[in-house]
């Protein structure tokens, strides 16, 4: 097992947005530290339209993600509906 | 009322697909060996460059629109910070050097490689990279702006911050970086890619912008949180170039492993010498600090690169040839290196101090096994010498590593009271080396290393001839006030002075 991990900087645009992953998520681990989020998981981790849109009640381009990344890691697939880190 | 018009919308595939392959085109009359003549020299073999997949996908419409409004974000961030006089609201004026050394030695390192990658994007012969390239060739440029911007606001009030260009030219300290891209930026695109796009992005960033970046804003200093989360905001992006570049090499021709193994080896040990500089701001700079700099190494070096270095493992990729080296010298580096630049603290930009009492307390619980064994005892007999009004400084000179450039102040593996040095004779001269690892890189590439300029030769030759002072003029360094101890100094003062004000009338 590898972790994969993504941050992003604490704010009101993300806050729905790491709500929506742990929805998505159930074995990640959220880490709250100064100015930002870690958002840690067992080999992968997958964020979905869907889940976001449902949260902030709009809709949503997954490439918004990017204002508001700090770093990740594993292996990105990207598509219209999901965002995946894995290091499958 | 007009029918409204059905338009089918392009899938992201689709229009990555329009937006970048579709603006190659196969030359006429010109051959492809003519337009890209540096594809080939250094052995990498490519059979099919559409193999390349962008994971973010990123078109250059999508790209200009998310990097405006990062911009906006960040430049109404640093007016609010100089209205508001935000360099008050910092912890301490202690923790200005973290960013002199940051805007002589890092910030410079981004306009480095800015350059690169616009090179790097002219010479790949696929589409897919030159993209990419050119959106981090302007990412990095944007970086050095947003930093440098940022920062001029300090240089309102303190010093150390007024010459950083002569300084990345022309100090000792800041030569570690410089070298690290001038060696990059002098490779071929495929290496340039795994210094830059891999080691240093992908391996290495992490440490230096995400724990240090949070340390920021744990010492209010808001406007370097701005620039540091702005530029790591692509940073994510570059990650992903640089490991998509790896692998894209390594699934071509299993004759490039070997080669990408090399420059692994190289690279992780070249950047892991430039963070150096890293772990003395994160251990001894920040007067908050929000974890060490072996806590640092623990969740972004070991645990991170080790689940990269197993993934790669399919390919025959073993982890980088000093790995064990740098995971035991994590223990050692910050404390030898801030030693290093307290006895040279006349010749630095930025001031240095003895640790306080809650400071070395800080330091022995985070580094049990070496602060309180090899470097309490070095800091309290330096604190009796300050005492008796006779403060250490060390007016000679060491050695410098030919490939690293940093002062021999390191030590041996295994032997942390011995000093690691090694040597090496090409074409009748010899050369000074920190580490078999930097031996090791001199000796695959002697013709390369031996054109290296060194700070301290700087300092014999003519027209300085060994003159101190003429030195400090040479390299823009204010002799009494951007050097030196920070107890006494301007910054200390000032700081104190003009926060007394905010409180009181």
């Amino acid at each position: 097992m590898s972790t994969v991990f993504i941050a992003f900087q604490t704010n009101e645009e993300t806050r729905p947005i790491i709500e929506a992953i742990e929805l998505d998520n159930p074995s990640a681990t959220v880490h709250q530290e100064p100015a930002m989020v870690k958002i840690d998981a067992p080999d992968e981790l997958v964020i979905r339209r869907e889940t976001i849109e449902e949260q902030i009640g709009r809709e949503y381009d997954l490439q918004e993600l990017q204002v508001n990344l700090i770093t990740m890691s594993g292996h990105l697939t990207e598509d219209e509906d999901t965002f995946t880190l894995s290091w499958k | 009322m007009d029918t409204p018009v059905n338009k089918k919308k392009l899938s992201l595939k689709e229009k990555y697909s329009y937006l970048t392959r579709d603006l190659a085109w196969e030359p006429s009359y010109q051959s492809k060996e003519d337009l890209f003549p540096y594809a080939t020299y250094e052995g990498i073999k490519v059979h099919d460059w559409e193999k390349w997949e962008d994971p973010f996908r990123l078109t250059m419409d999508a790209y200009w629109k998310y990097q405006a409004e990062k911009e906006r974000k960040f430049y109404a961030i640093i007016d609010a910070f100089a209205q508001n006089n935000g360099h008050l609201k910092i912890t301490d004026a202690r923790y200005l050097s973290a960013l002199k050394i940051f805007l002589q030695a890092i910030s410079p390192g981004e306009y480095a490689a800015h350059k690169g990658f616009a090179r790097a994007g002219r010479e790949f012969p696929g589409v897919g990279p030159q993209v990419a390239c050119q959106m981090q060739a302007i990412d990095e440029i944007r970086h050095a702006q947003t930093q440098i911007h940022a920062m001029s606001n300090y240089n309102k009030f303190y010093s150390g911050f007024h010459a950083f260009a002569d300084q990345r030219d022309r100090i000792w300290y800041t030569s570690v970086a410089r070298s690290f891209f001038d060696d990059a930026m002098s490779a071929g695109p495929f290496e340039f890619m795994i210094a830059i796009g891999f080691s240093f992005e992908y391996v290495l960033t992490n440490l230096l912008f995400v724990p240090f970046m949070s340390g920021a804003a744990y010492n209010g200093d808001m406007s370097t949180v701005t620039f540091g989360f702005s530029a790591q905001s692509d940073e994510a992006r570059h990650m992903t170039l640089g490991l998509e570049c790896i692998k894209f090499m390594l699934e071509q021709d299993p004759a490039n492993v070997p080669i990408v193994q090399k420059w692994i080896d190289k690279w992780f040990w070249r950047g892991f010498r430039v963070l150096g500089l890293v772990s003395t701001m994160m251990d001894y700079m920040l007067p908050k600090r929000v974890m060490s700099w072996r806590e640092a190494w623990n969740i972004y070096g070991e645990e991170n690169g080790g689940a990269l270095f197993n993934d790669l493992a399919r390919y025959g990729i073993r982890p980088p040839k000093g790995w064990a080296d740098a995971g035991e010298a994590v223990d050692h580096m910050s404390h030898q290196f801030m030693l290093a630049l307290y006895q040279w603290n006349f010749g630095t930009a930025f001031h240095t101090w003895i640790p306080s009492d809650e400071d070395m307390e800080w330091l022995s619980k985070k580094y049990p096994d070496t602060f309180d064994k090899y470097y309490r005892p070095r800091w309290e007999h330096i604190k009796k010498m300050d005492e008796a009004g006779t403060p250490f400084n060390n007016f000679g000179l060491a050695k410098l590593c030919q490939t690293c450039q940093l002062p021999t102040v390191f030590t041996e593996p295994g032997d942390p009271s011995t000093l690691c040095h090694r040597e090496t004779e090409y074409k009748g001269e010899t050369y000074q080396f920190c580490s078999d690892h930097c031996c090791d890189i001199f000796n695959e590439e002697p013709e390369k290393y031996i054109q290296a300029w060194l700070p301290m030769p700087a300092l014999f030759q003519d027209p300085l001839n060994g003159d101190l002072e003429a030195w400090m003029k040479w390299v823009s360094l204010e002799n009494g006030s951007d050097n030196g101890d920070y107890q006494g100094s301007h910054d200390q003062t000032s700081f104190q002075k003009w926060r007394a004000m905010t409180t009181s009338n």
